[in-house]
């Protein structure tokens, strides 16, 4: 993929575009032969509009004025798009931001799409859009690769299947021929996992109890303010938040600030596993924030095992037996120039066999580290590789490891399997199910459906930082859920009784 | 596995030395530009080498460079950058002049006290920025660059006559410090000099740097800031009380950058003690790579160029400015900021390409005995 689009060089192989041999050394080599590449995290400027973001970078296309405007609008209607050039990206939605990247794609002349796990921010109703925009781009004679680890997905859009495992091509398939089992043969060389728990663990000892925590969206950050936590903080709330949600917010805040976090109350018991369901950017980063004590609570309180840790330090916190598989590993979970064993210290500097008192034990460390590498199947040449060198599901393979291995009671998993390949999903999913059969409690949040409907006992949706709906995980769709998620659904999702977690009510 | 660890020592070479090749080059092509002979000033400079006396003129100045250097490293391991050294260790050594002339303990007590008044001054200082870091968020490069200036005024304040200066011909000093103060040195005979006593002491700072940083819990939270700020915060190192302590830390190091020359040879500080050390070590602690190993090969290496270079002036036939060494001074700073960043992503590139091809011959491995089973 990242040799598709220049950024990276082929060692050996030749790339034929309209079978015309290619060699690309940079992203522009491959734009100007017509390929462009929608990545998995959006690349535009939130505080400039869709013209603007578009137009960046390519101003000598057609300008930066009405010319660009018409050709945005021409693009926009002629594959079914949508999309107003002069609104501010910040005021959009997630599937209309990724509208736009494939846009800025089609603008700057691209023949071939690339799109990058288009589908892991969407909730199901908006993946249906965006395959008929595909649909759309097809017929207009575009070519499309469409990269994703969703089985269902590719079977529904793709016209050819290519299954890679490994760096090496495994297969080809036909959709019409294939069902999603044999695709996923394909993949993990062996059978399908499914995230499915086989029976109820969960007892009635509550770990962690959460009571009406309520996260401004300014200030209580606890790191210190000129480093870097701002923009995710000035983003994060309005990333999914649907226009008009700010109404919500009430007078009474310091400074108005909005809430990213409502109100939330919820109990976790040992054994079981709660699903948090939503579209990114409705206050699942604040939340996950405040437990792991990098985001002071407003207000409101976290108690764990009977102790009240709403004022704790995040190291008291991780000490205490709170594990923590980070949202975004490369940010939060790894140090990518260090060494493996560094990272397998990493977070847990003070406890056993990091350390002995005030010195660090390297030498445990670093068996303990090839440990991890052995009994979580981490590929590596060895413990002395940097981060930096492995693939993300090896990468991810050693956080689950290093979290697993100081046996935490509570364990926040923020998208454990999110960019992993299925084997390792696998994997990564029996850790949690064997942690939760011996009395872990799990808060997950993911944006893989499956995942979540498979693995929790129970299930939440968040929206614009309230709980707004619970679901039991036995019976729900993805659809269902869905709903939930984007505020068109509150209260029980089921047929008959509406007791409501939040009891707010905030129908459009 | 090994091998990566080879790897990596030859990657750590690898910048330092591109960088000096570099900076030898593009000095030679100035002094080509300037119709010289582009490469007998190094010569000249090389030739000084010999010399007991410039050997002991080149530690001496090079174990300066090296306790300021230290300051600055620390701070670069956790991305803090202390340009405040050089208001640190001046205000330091005149603090540490005034209580050194007009305090009189025995030897065995007086020179812990004076070590431990130098680096309160300079923890004090550095303190003051880490504290508006912390408090108000303000960038410690702007604060402690103010610092500076006010340190150099203080230090005007403290050498008036009527405060604790005392008149020397026309040079304000703080009066000559009390002779249990006077660090022993080693003695090389009248016409070599003394190796100042405090070389020895920077030698146990970059010993004790090294310690705390690779072998303490402190060290790992301190490296893990420095190398992703999010992933420390997450791993439960709070970051203002990192700030706030590694500011202390390293102000109190460079607080002890000035004492070599004021313990071990001036024993007053007057207008001519030398500033703008810290400056210099900012460029030292880069080329150093803020590894204590390469910050001693860097510190004698400027402290040569500096000792060496005067003897340029002086060559026959044809003498040579001596600022060439300056100018190559420049450009080391310059092509090792170049250079290093080149060689780390080829590095980190080059390291990725090869644990993908040993794990993909590995699969290739697996998948072959697979079908021969």
């Amino acid at each position: 993929m990242k040799i598709l689009y220049g950024m990276q060089k082929p060692d050996e192989g030749t790339i034929a575009v309209d079978g015309e041999q290619a060699a690309f050394s940079s992203p522009a080599d491959a734009i100007a032969r017509g390929i462009g590449m929608v990545h998995q995290h959006f690349m535009l400027a939130d505080n400039l509009t869709v013209l603007e973001n578009v137009v960046l970078g390519s101003e000598k296309l057609y300008g930066i004025g009405g010319n660009a405007r018409k050709k945005i609008k021409e693009i926009s209607d002629r594959y079914g798009l949508g999309i107003h050039p002069d609104l501010l990206v910040e005021d959009l939605g997630v599937a209309d931001r990724q509208r736009v990247e494939i846009l800025k794609v089609l603008y700057r002349g691209a023949r071939i799409l690339i799109l990058d796990e288009p589908t892991a921010v969407l909730v199901p109703q908006e993946v249906d859009a965006l395959f008929d925009n595909l649909r759309e781009l097809k017929s207009e004679g575009l070519s499309v690769i469409f990269i994703s680890h969703k089985l269902g997905e590719v079977l529904s859009v793709a016209d050819d299947i290519t299954v890679i495992r490994r760096g090496t091509t495994v297969g080809t398939a036909i959709p019409s021929q294939t069902t999603p089992r044999q695709l996923a043969e394909l993949m993990v060389g062996s059978e399908l996992p499914t995230p499915e728990t086989a029976e109820s663990t969960v007892t009635d000892q509550p770990v962690v109890t959460v009571k009406n925590l309520t996260v401004y969206a300014s200030g209580g950050i606890a790191s210190l303010g000129e480093l870097g936590a701002q923009p995710e903080t000035a983003t994060a709330g309005s990333a999914g938040a649907a226009p008009g949600a700010d109404v919500l917010t009430e007078a009474t805040t310091p400074g108005a600030a909005k809430r990213v976090l409502d109100d939330v109350t919820f109990t976790i018991h040992a054994g079981e596993v709660m699903g948090i369901a939503g579209v990114e950017g409705n206050g699942q980063t604040e939340l996950i924030d405040a437990l792991i004590g990098t985001r002071n609570a407003d207000s409101g309180s976290i108690e764990f095992l009977g102790e009240d840790i709403t004022g704790w330090a995040t190291r008291k916190r991780r000490e205490s037996g709170v594990g923590y598989i980070p949202e975004d590993r490369h940010r939060q979970g790894l140090l990518l120039e260090s060494p493996l064993w560094e990272n397998r210290i990493l977070g847990h500097v003070t406890e056993k066999p990091n350390a002995k008192g005030f010195w660090l034990d390297i030498k445990g460390a670093q068996d303990d580290t090839r440990r991890i590498v052995e009994e979580y199947d981490v590929r590596t040449p060895g413990i002395d590789v940097t981060a930096a060198s492995l693939s993300g599901g090896n990468q991810q393979k050693l956080i689950v490891g290093r979290e697993m291995s100081h046996s935490p009671k509570f364990l926040i998993a923020a998208h454990p399997t999110r960019g992993v390949d299925v084997g390792a999903q696998a994997q990564i999913w029996d850790r949690i199910r064997d942690a939760r059969r011996e009395g872990l409690a799990v808060l997950l949040i993911s944006a893989d459906l499956d995942e979540l409907i498979g693995l929790s006992d129970t299930l939440r949706v968040i929206y614009d930082g309230k709980l707004v709906a619970d679901a039991d995980p036995a019976t729900i769709t993805p659809e269902e859920l869905g709903s939930a998620m984007t505020g068109a659904a509150t209260g029980h999702l089921e047929h008959h009784d509406s007791d409501g977690v939040s009891g707010e009510d905030q129908d459009r | 596995m090994k091998k990566f660890n080879k790897e990596r020592v030859l990657l750590a070479v690898a910048g330092p030395v591109i960088a000096l090749v570099l900076a030898i080059a593009l000095t030679s092509i100035v002094l080509l530009a300037s119709n010289r002979n582009p490469f007998e000033p190094y010569v000249l400079m090389l030739q000084q080498l010999p010399y007991s006396d410039v050997q002991v003129l080149i530690i001496n100045q090079a174990a300066m460079y090296y306790i300021a250097a230290i300051a600055v490293a620390l701070g670069f391991r956790m991305n803090l950058f202390n340009i405040g050294v050089d208001g640190q260790y001046r205000l330091a050594a005149v603090m540490t002049a005034v209580v050194g002339a007009n305090i009189g303990l025995p030897a065995f007590l007086q020179i812990p006290v004076l070590l431990l008044v130098a680096m309160f001054t300079g923890a004090f200082w550095a303190g003051i920025a880490g504290v508006l870091k912390v408090t108000r968020g303000v960038s410690e490069v702007v604060s402690t660059i103010m610092l500076n200036a006010i340190a150099t005024s203080v230090i005007g304040y403290v050498t008036l006559a009527n405060v604790w200066g005392v008149q020397v011909g026309n040079n304000m000093t703080t009066g000559v410090m009390k002779k249990s103060g006077w660090f022993p040195g080693i003695n090389l005979g009248s016409d070599v000099g003394d190796i100042y006593g405090m070389v020895f002491v920077a030698i146990a700072l970059g010993i004790g740097y090294w310690v705390v940083l690779n072998r303490t819990r402190f060290g790992f939270d301190l490296r893990a800031t420095g190398a992703s700020e999010s992933a420390a915060a997450a791993s439960g190192v709070d970051a203002k009380r990192m700030v706030l302590v590694s500011m202390l830390i390293s102000g109190a190091v460079s607080g002890l950058a000035g004492l070599p020359l004021l313990l071990g040879d001036s024993h007053t500080y007057s207008l001519d003690f030398p500033a703008g050390l810290g400056f210099t070590a900012i460029g030292i602690a880069l080329l150093g790579r803020n590894n204590p190993g390469g910050i001693a090969f860097a510190a004698l290496l400027w402290s040569f160029l500096d000792k060496a270079s005067p003897a340029l002036d002086y060559a026959t036939p044809v003498a040579y400015e001596k600022e060439i060494a300056t100018i190559m001074q420049g450009l080391i700073v310059f092509s090792v900021v170049i250079s290093y960043e080149a060689v780390r992503q080829w590095g980190l590139r080059r390291q990725q390409r090869q644990v993908g091809a040993e794990l993909a011959a590995a699969a290739a491995q697996n998948t072959k005995k697979e079908v021969a089973a």
